[in-house]
């Protein structure tokens, strides 16, 4: 079975639909024009991951002197956010970014005709 | 070629979690994993959740029964501007728990509550205790637990006395469910003694607790009537940890993230080691102590240390006639949030190691940013079912006399 989830206009960049499938839940995120779907269960808890905040990744540059001052935001890395607990995955990869075998699982995602349709 | 069976997904109401996100929907997963595990037929006793007792302090400080301190409170709360609540001793601002708004429910709970016949609190209690299938839960304040370190140790007396006799009237009389710890104001022993005379016997209370961030030893002698109080009325002594950035041993810790993973390890690892081998176990045999909200790594390495160094040291610990690690294991009781899953070979070495079988409770420690559902417990593979429901809530009932028999609806 699969399922209509919405026109591939409808869904803007950084935007989402998080939409059940008799009961299984499924996000589809457009990140730098592309969309991805995942399931809506953290690894973690199974907490419902695809309805978290989505933050730029942090990073801490190094200075060549090994010295750090601030923190910076990645303008090009989009982590979607668990709320239960606060893991976070790589919207585009669904890896963790400290341990990329903590990953989401992929929802099988199909555009035809300009609708976009994902699988249970 | 067979065309592709399609209908519409359902939008999810909420798309992003909030604060203004109902505690319902928020843990509708943990509730459906209750349910497709079988746990309602489950008794599930969580034996530490949170409320903001802060939230509400305008309303606590009418309960201030010293006259002078409660005029001043209440005059300090309608006229001063930008004001934290009187008396509270604390960090103020260096509270970084939800990780900069990613984790929504940490920060606040701005859900509709549309029942005014109960508090507020009472509703988003028995929301959680529906979303994590619980049937009974232990609730605790959250800011009265920096208390312990309060520069007047008479303003610990004033607010524990003031938030206990609140909560008997606005929490515990709403509903039979939801239970507390006796806060014992530990800075003042006396008044510990009073505590226990005037408040002990009410409904709902069945322990007494001990916010475990503080500089008082729990072997002073001072404290031996307490204690005696306690097994004689059956009542568990529950020390709560907690962190504080003015602790000198960790003033070199700069993320919240480490400040919390030793702060709140840390100060129930002295109060467990002094307990041990001062003897309390042994002069009070039949006075259980619960450690709750350190998780539960800390315990094994405390054992070990502890075994090694008493049996080179003996005379330094007579009342000791066991290791410590055996006292460890069969007086002191545990919860379990945050349990520490990511190295299951460890975890399963530690639930042999604190028997936690008949050792170890769960606890949710819900809505703060680290809670942990039921399901961290009947996920385990290396217990079967009967430690698993001890776990999840015979313990607790043997601990605290509580029913056996399930009360939830799922």
């Amino acid at each position: 079975m699969r399922y209509y989830v919405a026109e591939e206009s409808e869904i803007g960049d950084g935007e989402r639909r998080v939409v059940s499938c008799d009961g299984k839940e499924i996000g589809v995120f457009r990140v730098k024009g592309r969309l991805f779907a995942w399931h809506n269960r953290c690894v973690h808890q199974n907490g419902p991951v695809c309805q978290g905040r989505i933050y730029n990744r942090v990073v801490e540059p190094v200075a060549e002197d090994g010295t750090t001052r601030f923190q910076e935001y990645d303008a090009e890395t989009f982590h979607l956010v668990c709320p239960w607990h606060g893991y976070e995955y790589d919207i585009e990869t669904g890896q963790h970014p400290g341990n990329p075998r903590v990953r989401l699982r992929a929802a099988k995602l199909e555009i035809e005709d300009g609708s976009i349709y994902v699988s249970a | 070629m067979d065309a592709i069976a399609t209908k519409p997904a359902e939008l999810l109401p909420t798309q992003e979690a909030s604060v203004h996100t109902n505690t319902r929907e928020l843990l509708d997963h943990a509730n459906r994993d209750a349910k497709r595990r079988g746990l309602e037929d489950w008794l599930i006793v969580d034996i530490d959740a949170h409320h903001v007792e802060s939230v509400s302090w305008n309303q606590i400080v009418h309960y201030i029964e010293d006259p002078v301190q409660r005029a001043a409170a209440l005059d300090y709360h309608k006229n001063r501007v930008g004001a934290p609540p009187y008396g509270l001793s604390g960090d103020l601002g260096l509270r970084y728990q939800s990780v900069g708004g990613r984790i929504p429910h940490q920060d606040d709970q701005k859900e509709v509550v549309e029942d005014k016949s109960v508090h507020r609190d009472v509703t988003l209690t028995r929301r959680a205790m529906e979303g994590l299938a619980v049937d009974y839960m232990v609730v605790f304040p959250t800011p009265m637990l920096f208390l312990g370190l309060h520069p007047q140790t008479r303003m610990e007396v004033i607010l524990a006395r003031a938030y206990t006799r609140w909560t008997i009237d606005n929490l515990l009389r709403a509903d039979p469910r939801i239970k507390t710890f006796l806060y014992l104001p530990f800075n003042e022993p006396d008044e510990c003694v009073r505590m226990i005379e005037d408040f002990a016997d009410e409904p709902g209370i069945i322990g007494l607790t001990v916010p475990s961030v503080r500089h008082k030893p729990v072997h002073h002698n001072a404290y031996m009537k307490v204690y005696a109080m306690a097994e004689e009325r059956g009542l568990p002594v529950a020390f709560h940890a907690g962190y504080h950035w003015q602790d000198q041993s960790l003033a070199t810790v700069n993320q919240f993230l480490g400040m919390h993973a030793l702060g709140f390890v840390w100060c129930n690892m002295i109060h467990m080691t002094n307990w041990v081998l001062n003897g309390i176990p042994e002069r009070f045999p039949g006075l259980k102590s619960l450690w709750v909200e350190s998780g539960l790594a800390w315990v094994p390495f405390l054992m070990q240390r502890l075994d090694d160094q008493f049996l080179m040291r003996q005379s330094e610990a007579p009342l000791l006639k066991r290791l410590p690690s055996e006292y460890m294991s069969e007086h002191c009781f545990y919860t379990s949030q945050p349990m520490e899953k990511t190295h299951p070979r460890a975890l399963q070495s530690t639930f042999e190691m604190i028997k936690a079988e008949t050792q170890l409770l769960y606890s949710s420690d819900w809505p703060h940013f680290d809670f942990d559902t039921p399901g961290t417990i009947a996920d385990i593979p290396f217990i079967d079912e009967q430690a698993k429901r001890n776990i999840l809530g015979l313990n607790a009932a043997r601990l605290f006399n509580l029913p056996t028999e399930p009360v939830k609806r799922l």
